[in-house]
């Protein structure tokens, strides 16, 4: 995303050569206050609902913040401290879903990568029905979690769900229990969801194959390079930006999974796939501590800020 | 790049279609079931006898008001929609075409919070909704989320395209600002605005999480935290439930056939090319 941030800005530094005296004059004409007249219905939202929130926060974080009490008390780190001390009383749960959210970003993020690139290749030459292809791929994706959360847990039903069936019909195991025990919690969750968005990622990928110049490929067939050479040597370093905002927006989707859990596999067996953000709703919104709440939640955001800022290291280190 | 021969290319093609629309046309099927038929084990694929049981349920239960939560649905995607089409779209024309003390750092701010992952906001959000009384109301569903910064990059990078000389002849005419941006401006973004407003309206009317916590009465539930509920009460009545989930869908799926090309253009835009 830096680099389309960056992008951004360049484009907005070096205009067309007619851009610097029509933008002086389009600054010139109006009123002074006429940019900020533009702004303020955007940024009253933002304000509300998008820059208070992060601080406020912060600032509940710090409290023991009762939902259902009138006080408040400054506690200052105490609840930053609870999750890392055994013996406090959210230490367990909170840790278990930290893993729970670990292995389903884990075990998703490579096949969210890999499985839409592999898509976008076959789906990149022109050819005839390719659009109804790429249409049929993406159409999962513009479904909401609840339809495909119930939608799964009955294709996923041991008994009655069509998945046991087809596997019956070929000969293979039909009992599988797919919502109800681990491993198979995981391998629904991560399947479903593979299913559901990877038609997302094969567009973003279509897009950037697009975008390699046709000569490089040309260049690479008359040095002698095969298909595989060519793709090692020119897709691969050609899709380079492509492959870290893809890689970068899938960890953040990922790591924010909650709806597949609550709805298919309902956090079984036991609360072992009970995710990180279905914890903080539960720990804020349904037992009302919303200070402890608000510390996992800047813990959360600031463990995939570290994971998205090691992202773009190694992609610019591997650069040089 | 790989030399697959058209007939291998098809061939895998179609297999990952099935793959992808196989769960979708099942749901549409079972919908149409019986009761009886859909608990058959082995189950059967066509819905024999046709029934529209499952939706006879759902359209006439007061328990669970299924069509008053798909209005809800469809009332709250609408408003969201022009509202982030509102306020984005002016922002964006200020900080693409004006310069003011404080854009950068504005826009700094901005795509700052693209990175953040939304739900570690849910906490402050609620308490803030419910201080200024928010809660199970329609306005917490419509405008919280409507703080869309991924609407006003978007909409910025799209009119940082257009040439600044098209509003050169509107300033010759005395147009103001206001009338360059909804008379010269808004009209050339045609293409970007309908994107983002098939993005907004899917995000909103998909929307499950803030929805859930939000929302109590059964009478203002939008459509996806209703499913919840219809799932709870008829735990295994699947031609029930999975026409409560075709009902969710029906709407997108309509809206996805109609915009495909600006979706899919839109979404790979967006994220790369702005």
């Amino acid at each position: 995303m830096a680099d389309v941030i960056e992008a951004g800005a360049a484009r907005d530094s070096a205009p067309p050569p007619s851009g610097p005296t029509s933008r002086r004059r389009a600054t010139q004409r109006g009123n002074r206050a006429t940019p900020y007249l533009f702004l303020a219905p955007y940024l009253v939202l933002f304000g509300v609902f998008g820059l208070a929130p992060i601080l406020f926060g912060v600032w509940i974080s710090l409290h023991q913040w009762d939902l259902q009490l009138p006080n408040r008390p400054f506690i200052g780190f105490d609840n930053y401290q609870d999750l890392f001390s055994s013996d406090s009383a959210i230490y367990g749960d909170w840790w278990s879903s930290v893993r729970a959210t670990g292995i389903f970003t884990l075990f998703s993020v490579p096949l969210l990568v890999v499985i839409p690139l592999g898509l976008a290749l076959l789906l990149n030459r022109s050819f005839p029905g390719r659009t109804f292809f790429r249409a049929a791929f993406f159409a999962p994706y513009v479904l909401g979690v609840a339809v495909i959360g119930l939608l799964w847990r009955f294709l996923l039903d041991a008994n009655l769900g069509l998945v046991n069936l087809l596997l019956g019909a070929v000969g293979l195991p039909s009992d599988t229990p797919w919502v109800t025990d681990v491993p198979w919690a995981w391998v629904s969750l991560v399947g479903v969801t593979v299913w559901w968005t990877c038609g997302f990622n094969a567009v973003i990928y279509l897009a950037g194959l697009q975008d390699i110049p046709p000569e490089l490929y040309e260049a690479a067939k008359v040095d002698g390079a095969g298909g595989w050479d060519r793709f090692r040597h020119v897709t691969i370093p050609g899709l380079r930006p492509v492959v870290l905002f893809v890689l970068t927006t899938t960890i953040l989707a990922s790591a924010n999974v909650f709806g597949q859990a609550l709805l298919i596999t309902q956090g079984a067996p036991g609360e072992q796939t009970r995710t990180v953000v279905w914890r903080i709703v539960d720990e804020g919104l349904r037992d009302y501590d919303a200070g402890r709440a608000a510390a996992m939640s800047v813990f959360f955001a600031l463990m995939l800020a570290v994971v998205s800022v090691v992202n773009f290291r190694l992609f610019r280190y591997r650069e040089d | 790049m790989s030399k697959l021969r058209p007939v291998a290319r098809y061939a895998a093609l179609i297999l990952i279609t099935l793959i992808f629309v196989t769960p979708l046309v099942w749901m549409l099927l079972t919908s149409v079931k019986t009761y009886d038929v859909a608990q058959q084990d082995p189950p059967s694929w066509l819905p024999n006898p046709f029934s529209t049981y499952g939706y006879d349920q759902i359209l006439n239960n007061t328990a669970n008001p299924v069509l008053r939560w798909f209005l809800n649905s469809m009332l709250a995607a609408t408003l969201h929609t022009l509202l982030v089409l509102v306020t984005a779209s002016m922002a964006a024309y200020a900080l693409a075409r004006m310069r003011f003390r404080g854009r950068g750092l504005l826009f700094a701010l901005i795509v700052g919070t693209l990175f953040l992952p939304p739900t570690s906001l849910i906490i402050p959000n609620f308490i803030i909704a419910e201080r200024i009384n928010w809660i199970d109301t329609l306005t917490v569903v419509v405008v919280p989320g409507a703080a869309s910064a991924f609407g006003v990059f978007f909409l910025r990078q799209f009119f940082l395209s257009i040439p600044a000389e098209l509003e050169e002849a509107a300033v010759l005419d005395g147009a103001n600002q206001w009338q360059i941006f909804r008379q010269v401006l808004l009209p050339l973004s045609k293409p970007a605005l309908a994107t983002l407003a098939v993005l907004s309206f899917l995000t909103n009317w998909n929307d499950f999480l803030w929805p859930v916590y939000v929302l109590f009465s059964p009478e203002r539930l939008t459509l996806p935290a209703g499913l919840g509920l219809l799932q709870g009460a008829y735990v295994t009545d699947y031609p029930v439930i999975m026409a409560g989930a075709m009902l969710a869908s029906v709407p997108v799926l309509i809206l996805f056939v109609f915009a495909q090309r600006h979706v899919i253009q839109g979404v790979s835009r967006s994220g790369l090319k702005g």
